[in-house]
């Protein structure tokens, strides 16, 4: 009986909008975006000049990498702020075992980096201390650990050239690093949408209680975000320091955890949790780079680009604000 | 002067979005009365406390306190005027010692300055005056949930309380604890306060209260004095039921149902001494292939503990389930899982929905291992199973994609009862599933579990409705005050009988003098 009338009509066509029905919330940033991009393309002399593009892109890939992971943190409705220190520890990791080759050293440091990316989740989701707290522990342990390794926070320097390849070298045309950016945000969007990790790690954000109900594993999905957040900020330290030549522990990674975080929010993922765009993220990072590069290249002072970041983030939240209901 | 109650209300009428709360509710408070608000869900017991305490504004009606008509505008207006609510959940500073939070926002001065001192003295003076040993110098949080509760009525009574409300003070305290939180009431009685008792467990309102109003679907039902009252009048009364008419009605789908057959057999699900504090104490119960057992107990009984222990969403400290002769691991909801069973939870919203994600993914949820290959969603798979089960049981959603937050409440309940049987269940529990949804989905639904029982599926059904229970049910198991009260079979089973077994206390003596009136 109510079979028939109203029923619902699924069919291909329905299931192809589905992709567009994602991205609903990144609208507004990516109108933004091309907002940007227009007023750059008129204003800023040289804005369309294909190196141009390649620096914006070298200089957003660590974000964009940091904040990928960010994006699933967030989604859980939880937060990283470690990942700029799991970044240094995975530079001097790095830096002071390349002497057992390039491979070794890479590996180290991405392990070290799981390992801490772990712990914090363990600690959130076992031991259900806020995730605030935990990874602000973790933010000031873990670069002073990195200080450590590098002998009181000493600049590393080194001379290997395939290390340093992976910030400086090129395939084809393109940067090595941004490359690993598109393919880890192309895994990204693959893991979100179509698998059932994907899936566990929004319903978990969106209701934990009926998450656990229907049988999700709630600690170990959140505890692999944290994981996963760890490993692509140790990633991205690693591209860090081969862009250098150097591991600078005081340095690398400062504050990145806000500018990954601010990216996030930007791109239209609610810090509440329950809903994940990690292409709006891109747009997000994308946005506060070309505000830097575009006031770089008009000569306008670094100081007045931090503050029309603010200015648009708060704009973002404020948009996506819960409605009342 | 003298002679007007304490607290009188008259008529009071709340109105929420167009839909009435409360109609015409009268209730009156009289000094040193230990008056008890009970009704089921929706009977407006919660709205009536707000207005009365100034949490809500009401819509019409007046309130009077010792004869004066009083309006208050917010809880601290009603504090001042001597009405003051504790609640379940404590809200007090637990970094803060029990003296500064009796008198917090409020602290005796010198020189502008507090005067620490004096706020202490007053604090132990007033503990002592209601029995209580605590020393008001401790830190709140080092308290149990227990004290933390008499501070927050030693609280409510440093204003000068005359009346003070409870809301379910009991619901975390143990036996003992219990007891002292009776020595206070009592205490505040002698003093000539009034006190409104809210209490899902019928022991403490004959333990402590005088009178008890009934409310029912925002309705004054009445008001009788607890001595003397009949336990299944009482039920009746918050049921809606007349004695006179408690008879099988045919109002559901079910049609008759007669699962007993099956009986033989070893049970399906057999769960044994399922004990948790104070809610559940040693439930046993079993069902069987093909069966629908229904669990009836009133709002509180511990029937929705009882479901939960058994599918391992909460812990318990005691007892053990066994699915087909093999024991579950209580730890987490997994291993029911695994084994097959299924959990339809009662609060939809709570721990239903997955409220930003589409329909196909809430429905999909509990499926999804078995739906993919290598941690790959297929996509296919995916589809087909949810285009099916939305056309099975007549979900009405724009597509597949749109979101769940959006469907209707029937519409909700029949995706997540979807989400269970697309894994095809061997047992499903089901807590109170056609509550607040629209009379076509109920009966969808209540004639969709009565064949898949018929197929082989047991159900274990909670339900506030008794006619659900008596025509869905092949046996009905009664809890009441977190014990198991009675099992009814077959021809034993009608609304009358599951009252009686829900209002009879221990020794059963209590129903049968108005069963001879009958």
């Amino acid at each position: 009986m109510a079979e028939t009338g109203a029923g619902p009509v699924i069919g291909a066509r329905s299931v192809r909008r589905a992709g567009l029905a994602d991205y609903a919330p990144t609208y507004g940033a990516l109108a933004a975006l091309v907002l940007l991009f227009v007023v750059n393309a008129v204003v800023t002399p040289n804005f369309l000049d294909v190196n141009n593009f390649r620096n914006v892109l070298l200089q957003v890939a660590p974000t964009v990498l940091v904040a990928v992971g960010m994006t699933y943190v967030i989604t859980t409705g939880g937060i990283d702020l470690s990942v700029g220190s799991i970044m240094a520890v995975a530079s001097a990791v790095a830096a002071v075992s390349l002497g057992r080759g390039v491979g070794f050293a890479i590996i180290l440091a991405l392990v070290v980096a799981l390992v801490v990316g772990t712990l914090n989740g363990v600690l959130i989701s076992s031991f259900r201390i806020q995730p605030i707290i935990v990874t602000l522990a973790s933010l000031i342990t873990v670069r002073g650990v990195a200080q450590v390794i590098s002998n009181g926070g000493q600049l590393i320097p080194f001379d290997n050239p395939r290390f340093a390849w992976l910030g400086q070298g090129y395939v084809g045309p393109v940067p090595v690093q941004v490359l690993v950016m598109a393919l880890v945000v192309a895994a990204a969007i693959f893991v979100m949408r179509a698998t059932v990790y994907g899936r566990y790690v929004a319903a978990v954000g969106g209701n934990e209680s009926a998450a656990r109900l229907a049988g999700v594993r709630v600690h170990r999905t959140k505890i692999m975000v944290y994981a996963l957040s760890g490993l692509l900020a140790g990633l991205a330290g690693l591209i860090e320091t081969a862009r250098l030549g150097a591991s600078d522990a005081q340095k690398v990674g400062l504050n990145i955890e806000l500018d990954a975080i601010a990216a996030v929010v930007v791109g239209g993922t609610p810090l509440t949790g329950g809903r994940a765009t990690v292409v709006g993220t891109v747009i997000g990072a994308l946005i506060m780079q070309l505000i830097t590069t575009s006031f770089n290249m008009n000569g306008i002072s670094f100081a007045w680009s931090l503050v029309i970041k603010a200015a648009i983030i708060i704009v973002a939240v404020y948009i996506q604000r819960p409605k009342v209901a | 002067m003298s002679n007007a109650p304490l607290l009188r209300m008259e008529g009071i009428r709340k109105v929420f979005s167009g839909v009435t709360a409360l109609d015409g509710v009268d209730f009156t408070l009289e000094r040193g009365e230990v008056h008890s608000l009970v009704g089921e869900n929706g009977a407006g017991k919660s709205t009536l406390i707000k207005i009365m305490t100034g949490a809500y504004q009401r819509d019409g009606g007046r309130i009077m306190l010792e004869g004066r008509e009083v309006n208050f505008r917010s809880p601290e207006d009603a504090q001042r005027a001597g009405v003051v609510a504790v609640y379940q959940e404590v809200n007090l500073l637990a970094y803060r010692t029990v003296a500064e939070n009796i008198y917090l926002g409020r602290e005796p001065r010198r020189f502008g300055l507090i005067d620490w001192k004096c706020m202490k003295r007053d604090a132990g003076a007033l503990l002592k005056r209601l029995g209580l040993d605590i020393d008001p110098a401790a830190t709140l949080g080092d308290l149990n949930i227990a004290l933390r509760q008499m501070v927050a009525i030693a609280r409510g009574v440093s204003f000068g309380a005359k009346v003070v409300v409870l809301d379910e003070p009991t619901s975390s305290l143990t036996e003992h604890e219990v007891s002292i939180l009776y020595d206070v009431i009592r205490r505040l009685k002698d003093e000539g306060t009034g006190v409104v008792y809210i209490s899902h467990r019928f022991d403490e309102l004959y333990a402590i209260c005088d009178r008890v109003t009934i409310l029912r679907d925002g309705r004054l039902v009445g008001s009788r004095s607890l001595a003397g009252l009949d336990r299944l009048d009482l039920v009746c009364m918050m049921l809606g039921k007349q004695r006179e008419e408690l008879q099988r009605q045919g109002a559901t789908a079910f049609g008759h149902h007669d699962g007993a057959a099956t009986a033989d057999e070893s049970p399906l699900m057999r769960a044994e001494n399922l004990t948790r504090g104070r809610k559940l104490d040693r439930v046993s119960l079993d069902v069987g292939r093909g069966e629908i057992v229904g669990l009836a107990g009133l709002l509180g009984s511990g029937r929705t503990e009882t479901a939960r222990a058994i599918f391992g969403a909460d812990q318990i400290d005691a007892g053990r389930v066994y699915f087909e002769g093999h024991p579950l691991n209580l730890r987490s909801p997994n291993d029911a899982i695994d084994a097959g069973l299924a959990f339809l939870s009662e609060d939809r919203k709570a721990e239903g929905i997955i409220p930003e994600l589409s329909v196909r993914e809430n429905l999909t949820l509990a499926a999804l291992p078995a739906l993919s290959r290598l941690g790959v969603v297929s996509r296919q798979k995916q589809n087909e199973i949810v285009e099916r089960f939305m056309k099975r049981l007549g979900i009405k959603a724009s597509s597949a994609d749109q979101k769940i937050r959006e469907l209707s409440g029937g519409n909700q309940q029949k995706v997540l009862l979807a989400r269970w049987l697309c894994k095809n269940p061997k047992f499903l529990i089901m807590d109170e599933p056609t509550r607040g949804i629209d009379v076509g989905a109920k009966a969808e639904i209540q004639s969709l579990v009565n064949e898949l029982a018929s197929s082989g599926l047991g159900v274990l059904m909670i339900s506030s409705e008794l006619e659900e229970l008596v025509e869905g049910s092949s046996r009905v198991v009664v809890i009441r005050d977190g014990r198991r009260a009675a099992e009814l079979r077959g021809a034993e089973i009608s609304q009358d009988s599951i009252i009686r077994a829900m209002a009879e206390d221990d020794t059963g003596v209590v129903g049968n003098a108005n069963a001879a009136a009958e």
